[in-house]
């Protein structure tokens, strides 16, 4: 039962993975739907890395979408490079394109988690938003990449009985992202990234080296985004740098945030989001792209609000679907029949809530010189 | 390359961040020292001259009235401040300066005087967190995420660890509880197994009594007693319930704005008059 429960999301997509490309060999995948299925996994593998940061290390972050620029630009350069000698869409140029271009994403990701040792909350977001758009910025104007008509990459064939092995790919990179993430977290390292998300203060008196594992925890998240964007550069005919604005950051965001921060609701929310989308885009056309925007940034706030209110606790509590399920399922909950591990692993973060009391124990120090500050802003819950 | 590492970090400090502390260890017979321990914020000085000599095995009381510099001085110890001027050592190695979380693997660990547990973790996690830079549970990323035997065998082991450690304080029945919903009595106990899980030189407990009622404070004093000659440990602890201190504590230290105003054995230095004007609020 704790196996079903630790892999069922394994299971689940391999599964799907090995059905939807026995389908697509035989030529029975219509073009429209190879496309949602390469957005999905897409989706999927960047809503598991945003939710590492997120979720587990609990700072917000509005910059995803610039790891992904980073690994769509420079694997689909490597391939565009390699295409006259190996060949584009070769499978060797596939793995070097997602080798390089997520470890280009990875390196950003320091960069990106050095600020977060010293910012947070609120700060750190504006930080990663304008890494976001700096990003698409340099590439949308570098010659080398293209510049402002975009960047010619290698598609994969379109032909309906070999599309499907981009699919295959990035339903690979799916298990791959859910295994490194997932074992990552349910390990003592997992243990010391929530620790630093309940209670960053009393982590730092606990030994755990903050640093270290801050950094760690956006390496990994950057990294998967990279890969991500190698896979949306070959899923593309070319790359237009002003896909990956601030409002594909958000869009991620959301999904992470609606799938209730946690790796399984993450991976369901990315899945429906996606298809949702591509229903709407081609069923109402141009005008709604703008409405749609809008009404993520309506959910979003919606969504902040109902997590955090203290007067919706109640309600909250009553209409959780974890709570109607037990209720309707287990009647009673026996905490003396609950193993070890089956224990909320990833409960949600409560750093995005918005304001948080200061305490007395230790202050913030407004002198600014003091190197100690460890801001209190991320403290106690 | 370590070497080369280490002089641009003595420039950066030296010369960028202007820390000019520069440390250096001493011969000393206790556990903890502190020499003219002090700190300031802009005009405000929370603690100054604060001197303490900690024997191995002592139990050490600080006390004081609200506001005195006590919980400042804690901070001191654990590096979430650095002090403005003085230095402590820990066995005669001097600590001032450290980051906190090297300050813990050196061997202080601590408590808070607000409980800051894990609240979204269960007991025994919170216990295995303080686990996570022992030697002996070492077991590098790469081992984890590949699972490699060694990360099932530290995993084992960490949770059998925590699980003793929480009998020690009567909390095995609930490890599986998140920390959150334990009663505030042993939410002070959990902080205190979660800071005995780090294998501490010294203890630093933040008024560990706070909150409970007698029977829990006697009982603390039970365990606390037992941590000592269990765990041969060193104790320092601020508290405001004098009959818990006198219970407790060999000696004990009295600050008063951000000063020592007297120490000594526990009995000599409470009946002091000036520790009864300062509580009284002459
Ligand atoms: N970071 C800071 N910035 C400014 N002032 C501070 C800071 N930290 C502590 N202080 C001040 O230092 C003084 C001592 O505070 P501290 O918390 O150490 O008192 P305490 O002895 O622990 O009191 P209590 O018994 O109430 O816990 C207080 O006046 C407090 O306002
Ligand atoms: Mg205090």
């Amino acid at each position: 039962m704790k196996f079903v429960k630790h892999y069922l999301s394994y299971i689940v997509i391999g599964a799907l993975a090995v059905i939807i490309s026995a389908v697509g060999a035989a030529g029975g995948i219509p073009g429209t739907f190879s496309a949602l299925l390469e957005q999905s996994v897409i989706a999927i593998i960047l809503a598991v890395s945003l939710n590492m940061v997120v979720g587990f290390l609990g700072e917000l972050s509005l910059g995803h979408a610039g790891f992904m620029c980073i690994g769509a630009y420079v694997g689909g350069k490597l391939a565009v490079l390699l295409s006259s000698s190996l060949g584009g869409t070769n499978i060797v140029t596939v793995i070097l394109a997602l080798i390089v271009g997520g470890l280009c994403a990875g390196i950003c990701g320091f960069i990106v988690g050095l600020p977060a040792l010293r910012l947070r909350g609120d700060y750190l977001a504006i930080v990663t938003l304008a890494f976001g758009e700096i990003v698409k910025n340099i590439f949308e104007n570098s010659e080398f990449f293209g510049g402002q008509t975009g960047l010619k990459t290698p598609e994969f064939t379109t032909q309906r009985s070999t599309r499907f092995v981009l699919f295959l790919i990035g339903a690979v990179i799916v298990l791959l992202t859910l295994f490194v993430i997932q074992n990552i977290i349910r390990s003592k390292h997992g243990r010391a990234i929530t620790a630093i998300r309940d209670n960053e203060i009393a982590a730092r008196a606990t030994g755990i080296n903050v640093t270290k594992y801050k950094l760690m925890g956006f390496i990994v998240s950057a990294v998967f985004a990279g890969l991500a964007g190698v896979l949306y550069s070959y899923s593309q005919q070319s790359l237009q740098a002003k896909t990956f604005d601030y409002n594909y950051s958000i869009e991620i965001l959301v999904i992470v945030v609606l799938g209730g921060m946690t790796v399984n609701g993450s991976i369901v929310s990315a899945v429906l989001i996606t298809a949702l989308n591509n229903i709407l885009q081609t069923n109402l056309g141009g005008s709604f792209a703008v409405a749609k925007d809008l009404i993520y940034a309506v959910v979003l706030i919606l969504l902040v609000i109902y997590r955090n209110a203290p007067a919706l606790k109640s309600f909250r509590e009553k209409y959780n679907l974890a709570n109607l399920w037990k209720r309707l399922v287990k009647p009673k909950h026996d905490p003396s029949r609950v193993g070890d591990d089956s224990v909320r692993w990833d409960v949600v973060p409560t750093k995005i809530s918005m304001d948080e009391v200061l305490s007395t124990d230790v202050v913030i120090d407004t002198t600014g010189d003091n190197s100690a500050d460890i801001g209190e802003r991320g403290g106690n819950k | 390359m370590a070497k080369l590492i280490d002089s641009v970090k003595t420039f950066v400090n030296t010369k960028i961040l202007k820390k000019v502390h520069k440390r250096e260890s001493i011969d000393s017979k206790y556990v903890l020292e502190t020499r003219n321990l002090g700190i300031s914020f802009g005009g405000l000085k929370a603690a100054q001259n604060v001197n303490l000599k900690i024997e191995k095995n002592e139990i050490y009381g600080l006390i004081g009235p609200n506001g005195a510099g006590k919980t400042t001085v804690f901070n001191l110890l654990t590096g979430v401040y650095q002090p403005t001027e003085g230095a402590f050592y820990l066995n005669g190695e001097d600590l001032t300066g450290l980051p906190q979380d090297k300050i813990n693997h050196k061997g202080i660990a601590r408590t808070f005087q607000n409980i800051r547990l894990f609240n979204n973790m269960t007991v025994v996690r919170n216990v295995m967190v303080g686990l996570t830079n022992q030697p002996e549970y070492h077991c590098s990323l790469f081992e984890s995420i590949f699972r490699l035997p060694r990360h099932f065998k530290v995993e084992k082991e960490m949770r059998k660890r925590a699980k003793e450690l929480l009998r020690i304080f009567d909390l095995e029945d609930e490890r599986n509880n998140l920390a959150c919903n334990l009663p505030y009595g042993k939410q002070r106990k959990l902080e205190i197994a979660r800071a005995l899980a780090t294998n501490p030189k010294l203890l630093l407990l933040d008024e560990p009594a706070a909150g409970m009622n007698p029977n829990e404070t006697e009982d603390l004093v039970n365990t606390i007693k037992k941590i000592r000659d269990e765990f041969d440990m060193t104790v320092l602890l601020i508290e405001h319930d004098m009959k818990f201190v006198s219970g407790l504590c060999d000696r004990i230290t009295v600050l008063n704005f951000g000063t020592v105003l007297t120490e000594g054995d526990t009995k000599t230095a409470l009946s002091n008059p000036d520790v009864i004007k300062a509580y009284i609020g002459g």
